[in-house]
């Protein structure tokens, strides 16, 4: 058959010649060849991540596991106002609200709140729609977690008690907080180069 | 023989049984340390520093595990295939001398299970009863594939037992003794310079070490387990420790193809300059003579085991660098070549004989 483009290599069936019936020459650069991985690794990096000690580093932009967040003096910024219902592609996110009553000053930020807030972690899909929704800067996915396997699918509802954020400032995730310098500089040349 | 160097006779058999299962034992964690990195891995490093414990953890697992019978199968043949296999296995290691010998006294103690004229023989025909291990295991599975595998390697071993022999007989010409500690001893005679059979018989050891391979049943020559075909060959029905039986009997069997290739080919428990430094030891030292003998068989039994375990790595190395041969390949290159060319280094030793290039051997010792 014609070559359209002519790049088409033509190969010939050569007979073989005395040393490639041999075998010998082919399997000593075979071996050779494996010699050198096996001394690869006292001379170069190991590839293998030896997985419970050690993990691989996240991507900054990573989004994972979400998180409520609280405000400078520990109260919970959702408003349960739904808008990261609404935004939410695959219908992940279903929430009930309720009137902050007295004395709940130091709990909830706004006037009304969430009463409960739960997240099908089935069905999010991890896009973090939610997160540019909130005008409350109230849920977000944090770049350093992940929603760990569970063998019960309604162990994977999330509710308020998971996904609030615990009140130590210790624990905040990095992602709510500001990025450091050296952070947002590496996000900013990540995303210029892409 | 007296009773006393008997009962030494005795404990050095334990040893060298005792020697060839943890080698055995411990080549299932190098195989699997070695592929790991031939393959840039890591390899078992849970148990234990290094994972040094593995086999252990393997053979508890392989304890613990499901003893199944397959329906149809006969149980009798079923149970006596992995004896076999294993029993053949261990028994070769029974002649080959790993060291020359100790001399307490008056009692003289050779490192060597038994020394028989016909140790050569004697080692071929026991890996020649190794086959029916395999073969019974096979046939008495009731398994198409497991048939398969068995009559796989029963043709296989019969091909290349028959190069492998011819190439001996190249070696045999020359030392005109089958006795394994015989063609030790030649290979290093006192004053002259330390010629190792294979400098010799360069084709002769090629040939060998290709038919060791096959006998051996190890990749490129694994035919009678492929996966890719067969399952799991000959022990596809196995389980539990029976199938460890096979897996371990294979890993003796490549110790004693060690062991057999670095005795015939490579001097055995020879080292270049011994006799010097035996001289040195008793002259300049002040040690007696059978202290500096003592010292040089010690030395001897080192320098047999790295052999032994060069070989070794380099079964592994080959295991984990060539593809399998397709079986009409395998049947093709011991017909066809390797036979044809162990015939053509007979008669080319032959020659070499008789015009004395080759010289006399000398029965100096």
């Amino acid at each position: 058959m014609e070559s359209l483009s002519n790049r088409a290599k033509k190969l010939e069936k050569k007979p073989m010649t005395l040393a490639e019936r041999a075998y010998l020459p082919a399997i000593f650069q075979g071996l050779s060849i494996t010699m050198q991985h096996f001394f690869r690794a006292a001379t170069k990096k190991q590839i293998t991540v030896r997985y419970p000690e050690e993990t691989r580093p996240f991507s900054p932009v990573f989004r994972g596991l979400h998180v409520l967040k609280r405000d400078e003096q520990g109260r919970e910024r959702c408003t349960a106002c739904g808008l990261c219902a609404v935004a939410c592609p695959a219908e992940a996110i279903t929430m009930v609200a309720g009137e902050r009553k007295k004395g709940e000053q130091n709990l909830y930020r706004e006037e009304k709140y969430a009463v409960s807030y739960e997240i099908n972690m089935l069905r999010c899909i991890f896009c973090g729609l939610c997160e540019e929704a909130c005008p409350k800067a109230a849920v977000y996915l944090q770049a350093d977690k992940m929603a760990p396997p569970r063998y019960e699918r309604d162990e994977f509802i999330y509710g308020k008690d998971r996904l609030v954020e615990p009140v130590s400032p210790d624990n905040r995730s990095k992602r709510g907080i500001q990025l450091t310098p050296e952070q947002a500089d590496k996000l900013r040349t990540q995303m210029q180069s892409a | 023989m007296s009773l006393e160097s008997l009962g030494w006779q005795g404990l050095v058999i334990l040893v060298v049984f005792g020697i060839s299962l943890l080698i055995a034992t411990y080549c299932t964690y190098a195989e699997r340390v070695i592929a790991a990195f031939l393959q840039d891995r890591v390899g078992p490093d849970r148990a234990g520093p290094f994972g040094i414990v593995q086999p252990l953890a393997d053979a508890v697992k392989l304890f613990t595990k499901e003893e199944f019978f397959p329906s149809g199968a006969n149980k009798a043949l079923f149970i006596f295939g992995p004896c076999l296999a294993m029993i053949t296995a261990l028994m070769s290691s029974a002649v080959i001398p790993f060291g020359n010998f100790l001399k307490f006294g008056e009692t003289v103690v050779h490192l060597q299970g038994i020394e028989i004229n016909v140790g050569m023989l004697y080692v071929f025909g026991i890996v020649s009863l190794g086959v029916y291990g395999i073969m019974i295991g096979g046939w008495a599975s009731n398994n198409k594939f497991s048939l398969l595998g068995a009559i796989r390697a029963a043709s296989q071993n019969i091909s290349y037992e028959l190069a492998m022999g011819l190439a001996l007989i190249a070696v045999l010409m020359m030392s005109g003794s089958l006795s394994l500690r015989d063609i030790t001893l030649q290979q290093s005679v006192p004053g002259e310079w330390h010629f190792w059979n294979v400098v010799k018989q360069p084709l002769g050891f090629i040939i060998f070490i290709v038919c060791a391979f096959a006998e051996t049943n190890r990749t490129p020559f694994d035919l009678p387990e492929c996966e890719t075909e067969l399952v799991g060959g000959y022990h596809t029905e196995y389980s539990s420790m029976k199938m460890g039986l096979y897996l371990f009997a294979e890993y003796v069997n490549v110790f004693v193809a060690s062991a057999v290739m670095s005795v015939i080919y490579f001097g055995g428990f020879n080292f270049p300059f011994q006799y010097e430094l035996r001289s040195w030891l008793s002259s300049s030292q002040g040690l007696s003579i059978d202290a500096a003998q003592n010292i040089i068989a010690i030395l001897g039994v080192v320098a047999v085991f790295a052999k032994i375990f060069a070989f070794i790595f380099f079964f592994m190395w080959v295991r984990w660098t060539l593809p399998r041969f397709r079986y009409d390949q395998l049947m093709r290159l011991g017909w066809t070549i390797l036979i044809p060319l162990a015939i053509f280094n007979i008669l080319l030793t032959g020659g070499l004989i008789t015009t004395g290039i080759i010289p006399e051997i000398k029965q100096w010792w």
